[in-house]
């Protein structure tokens, strides 16, 4: 049993430098797997809606329809199950943490691209003849 | 005889990190009695498997825990491996191994910590958060992730790490060790500590058997059970020993809690040597159809995940045992007959985990 056996480990933090970032002056520390956030590139975007079925915590809802893909950063747990289905890599993870809310709310919501729509074929008139006796 | 009168601890409490209550029935400074009451933070995520795919909810099972959280996610893991038969790849156990140890170590150092600051040493809490944080960098390295680190699957792990990265770990685990080494002197040597804590709260042995100690808890009190031993992810391939103390008293489990700083250094240059090359995942298909229950030993003690499944991709039933929810009638134990300003280093001393408990 000592007194003194805190004084080693304080004497060498003393004349060591702090241990700690001045965080928001100094950017703080991440690396390239770091999950920050979800981030979507709303070109791309096909609405297929995978990412809002893998969801676990239901923070995405893609609305077909409207076109528009919204994430609710409250619910979001930042597991990258979104971003591991996307068959057209429109979502990514950025590696910085979203900024901290102050309010109630956090949902973004983004008017995507939408299913690619086929290139329309060039009409003949024998093919049109017979869509137009069907309606 | 005086008059009996209870003085309600917590749910707030400047030692709590997490809401218990607890009522104090004290006759002068002495504590007679104690009525334990949960239910502050219950979030019902058991239930939540019912509406959730069973690959998806592992990140839901994984936040049963802000702490322990990579233990839950393997233990759930392997529950729904073990019903639908998968062999998991070797160098997914090791991983698995690897990281478990990476967050026993991270939760031991996060405890000691708390508990400097419990006893009012601020210095020893600082040195121990401080080399905390070497750990959640590699952590956060390799998995992305602080705390919750997300990284395992069923059927696997989710990321590799290279070679390079590993012996870089175990470097940096070696550099780490002459201070780790200072930091629990401290805790094994210092006169105010050994003041403070020695014949503190002493749980027999026969109480901790009969009671259901789990963990550090039931170690300190010379009760050599330690989940590791059962051989889950790679743990049958180690050699390692469960630290087991005799003393039974605060100083008894705060030991345990140190020297298994040490044996997790030891695992993981273990793991790292025997590590073999392949794939880290396989293709999982299908759904689960059975029942089993999965254990683990996680930094604070045994932990028991039950798993129900019916063929389809939404599970039955999923039931958890945490370790604190096991420790808390031995606490209620160790609290009666001791000094009231005793108790807060008592409480802390089970390593008290409360959202673990109520989930």
């Amino acid at each position: 049993m000592s007194y003194f056996e805190m004084t080693k480990t304080v004497i060498k933090s003393l004349f060591s430098r702090p241990a700690t970032l001045m965080y928001p002056a100094k950017p703080a520390k991440i690396t390239p797997l770091t999950r920050g956030h979800v981030t979507i590139d709303p070109a791309k975007c096909i609405t297929c809606r995978s990412c809002q079925r893998k969801c676990p915590t239901q923070a995405i809802l893609v609305e077909v329809k409207e076109k528009t893909w919204q994430i609710d950063q409250m619910r979001c747990v930042v597991c990258d199950c979104c971003v591991e289905v996307c068959p057209t890599k429109c979502l990514t993870m950025d590696t910085q943490y979203p900024v901290a809310l102050t309010a109630r709310g956090g949902v973004t919501k983004v008017t995507v691209a939408g299913p690619k729509k086929k290139e329309p074929v060039a009409p003949t008139d024998g093919a049109a003849k017979p869509a137009e006796k069907k309606e | 005889m005086s008059n009996q009168i209870t003085v309600p601890f917590g749910p707030q409490h400047p030692v709590l990190p997490e809401p218990i209550h607890l009522d104090l029935v004290l006759e002068d400074e002495r504590v007679v009695d104690v009525i334990p009451s949960i239910g502050y933070v219950h979030r019902g995520l058991e239930k939540l498997v019912e509406k959730r795919e069973y690959p998806e909810y592992i990140y839901v099972a994984e936040r049963i825990c802000g702490i322990c959280s990579y233990v839950h996610s393997n233990t759930y893991a392997e529950c729904i491996e073990h019903i639908m038969k998968i062999e998991v790849p070797e160098r997914a156990q090791y991983l698995r191994t690897i990281w478990s140890e990476y967050s026993r170590m991270h939760s031991h150092l996060l405890w000691l910590g708390l508990f400097a600051d419990g006893m009012g040493f601020e210095n020893l809490f600082m040195n121990a958060w401080k080399l905390r944080e070497h750990i959640l960098d590699d952590l956060e390295a390799t998995t992305g992730g602080r705390v919750i680190q997300g990284v395992c699957k069923v059927g696997g792990v989710r990321k590799d790490i290279t070679p390079e990265k590993l012996d870089e770990m175990v470097k940096g685990l070696k550099g780490m060790e002459p201070a780790l080494r200072d930091l629990t002197s401290v805790f094994f040597n210092d006169a105010s500590v050994s003041h403070r804590l020695k014949g503190v709260g002493v749980l027999q042995k026969g109480d901790a058997y009969t009671l259901g100690a789990v963990g550090p808890t039931a170690r300190g009190s010379g009760i050599g059970i330690d989940l590791r031993q059962t051989g889950y992810a790679a743990y049958g391939k180690i050699n390692f020993k469960p630290v087991v103390e005799q003393s039974g008293d605060c100083y008894g489990r705060c030991a345990v809690r140190a020297k298994e700083l040490f044996t997790s250094i030891d695992i993981i240059g273990q793991c790292v040597k025997k590590i073999p090359e392949g794939p880290v995942e396989v293709k999982v298909v299908g759904a689960p159809d059975g029942e089993y229950f999965a254990r683990a030993e996680q930094p604070r003690g045994e932990v028991v995940h039950y798993i129900k499944g019916n063929g389809k991709r939404n599970l039955v039933r999923h039931r958890v045992r945490t370790p604190t929810f096991t420790n808390i009638p031995p606490l209620v134990t160790l609290l009666k007959g001791c000094e009231l300003a005793d108790v807060p280093m008592i409480v802390l001393s089970i390593d008290p985990c409360v959202g673990c408990a109520e989930r």
